[in-house]
């Protein structure tokens, strides 16, 4: 008597919402890594002089970048977000019996992200 | 004890995944608006900001632990996805190519 | 006159391997009780319409761990699942994912108890002290450190909500390395040099991608995502130690 071995599908992660979004989650670093290298390329016409630079930004401003960076802003938040959750399961803190709670973690992450996005936009465009 | 080196990548990848859900997403809100921002965006500007020491030193440090923590993701999810390729050989392909970006990096901006 | 009492219909997986070559549904039709888990219905066919039907199944209460079956497609305690819950749909179950079936809603299940006592979940000491030096006292606090991941039961519904293991039966899996997460964890244990040789090998932690829906489907709250990840951690400050300073010694 043999044991029946059920296949796997191959859309196994289409099949239940939780594995949806796990593929969602681990494919929102595509378009971290694409937008970094649509940065690097900035950088690189950067360095190039004036006129690379211009036409990079006239590049930049047209409505399929704008759609990119849309996109990409999208799965960067999921990102973010995704991140800052697992912190309380993966960093535990303890003093003596009692453990820091989730809520703590929640307010430290959010609070530094937010400071961070402020400085960055305040050195970059602001200043 | 170092018997393998996954413990190298999964700290890379912990710090890209930080400096990604940290940093990145008001950089994209930045570049994404750049046509509206129009003074922020002159040449001479970004050019001081990009080629200040302290800036070069940030903008490696956000494009190359970033991708490589995009490797570090890609690489299981290209298997999990039911690609039948090596393991080994996606694992190489993921995190060279990330290096190469990182390294691409380090050459713009020491030449910025 | 008499009220029909409502009914609900089961639809159990059956694998007969002397007559099947592969499972088949059966729809069965019992009477609906508030009352009743999934398990009661089950108990209640077996023991008035169908005898031949196989399952597992002990204690009733959440507590041994043996009746773990997908229930519409999620890994569940059947003792723990009420019916009224899914009243008056239909209820489609069979034997947990991921793992072999022997018959029916019997699952084997080698795999992983040869997983489980190769974490060695128990405590290791490089030398016992002799009793008369009494005990290994422990502070409440050195008991919080680890008392969550006690309170597994072997019920093995996170290897059926890991896609890692469908995908690789030969990872470790959830609830054997919460369990050596949980003996690292103890004061009293000094086996972690042991029990690192499984866990941190490709089939170890470094095989999960964290998808955290074993932890979801865990019926104690033991949360052997985290465990995994925190091992991780451990493990990589561990490797960086001995890296950066490979005269420590450990």
């Amino acid at each position: 008597m043999t044991p029946f071995q059920r296949p796997v599908s191959a859309i196994w992660w289409l099949k239940k919402r939780a594995y949806f979004f796990f593929i969602l989650r681990e494919l929102t670093s595509v378009f971290i890594a694409m937008y970094l290298v649509l940065l690097l390329l900035l950088l690189q016409r950067l360095s190039a002089g004036p006129g690379p630079y211009a036409a990079y930004l006239r590049f930049l401003a047209t409505p399929g970048m704008f759609a990119f960076h849309a996109v990409a802003l999208a799965a960067a938040l999921y990102h973010t977000l995704t991140s800052m959750s697992f912190l309380p399961n993966i960093i535990v803190v303890r003093f003596g019996e009692f453990r820091l709670p989730a809520i703590a973690y929640a307010v430290g992450s959010y609070s530094g992200w937010i400071v961070i996005s402020v400085l960055i936009f305040w050195i970059v465009v602001l200043r | 004890m170092a018997r393998t080196s996954e413990p190298f990548w999964w700290f890379l990848f912990i710090g890209g995944a930080t400096i990604a859900a940290l940093f990145v997403p008001v950089h994209i809100v930045i570049t994404g608006a750049a046509s509206w921002l129009g003074q922020a965006f002159e040449y001479e500007r970004v050019l001081n900001l990009a080629s200040h020491p302290l800036g070069k030193l940030y903008l490696f440090v956000l494009i190359s632990l970033p991708l490589l923590h995009w490797a570090h993701r890609f690489r299981f999810t290209v298997v999990d996805l039911g690609l039948k390729a090596n393991k080994r050989v996606v694992a190489v392909a993921c995190y060279g190519s990330a290096m190469i970006g990182s390294i691409l990096a380090a050459i713009v901006l020491v030449g910025l | 006159m008499r009220v029909a009492t409502p009914r609900i219909s089961l639809e159990i997986q059956r694998y007969r391997p002397e007559q099947e070559q592969e499972p088949i549904l059966q729809a069965y039709e019992v009477e609906y009780h508030e009352d009743w888990v999934v398990l009661d219905a089950i108990n209640h066919i077996k023991d008035h319409m169908d005898g031949s039907l196989s399952y597992r199944w002990s204690c009733r209460m959440g507590v041994c761990g043996s009746c773990g079956m997908m229930i519409n497609g999620e890994p569940k305690l059947s003792c723990a699942t009420f019916l009224r819950d899914y009243y008056p749909a239909s209820i489609r179950v069979e034997p947990l994912a991921n793992f072999p079936i022997e018959r029916d809603l019997v699952i084997v299940l080698d795999d992983f108890m040869e997983k489980l006592t190769k974490v060695k979940p128990w405590i290791l000491r490089d030398q016992e002290k002799p009793l008369s030096e009494g005990e290994y006292r422990q502070t409440p606090a050195e008991l919080a450190r680890y008392n969550q991941f006690t309170l597994c039961i072997n019920c093995m519904l996170c290897y059926s909500a890991c896609p890692v293991y469908a995908l690789d039966p030969h990872f470790i899996g959830p609830a054997a390395i919460a369990l050596a997460h949980r003996y690292n964890l103890d004061s009293r244990d000094q086996g972690g040099k042991w029990r690192q040789q499984v866990l941190s090998s490709e089939e170890g932690i470094w095989a999960c991608t964290y998808v955290g829906t074993c932890s979801v489907v865990c019926p104690a709250h033991v949360d052997p995502a985290g465990a995994i990840q925190q091992a991780k951690l451990t493990t990589t400050l561990d490797w960086f130690r001995d890296v950066l300073l490979p005269w420590s010694g450990r």
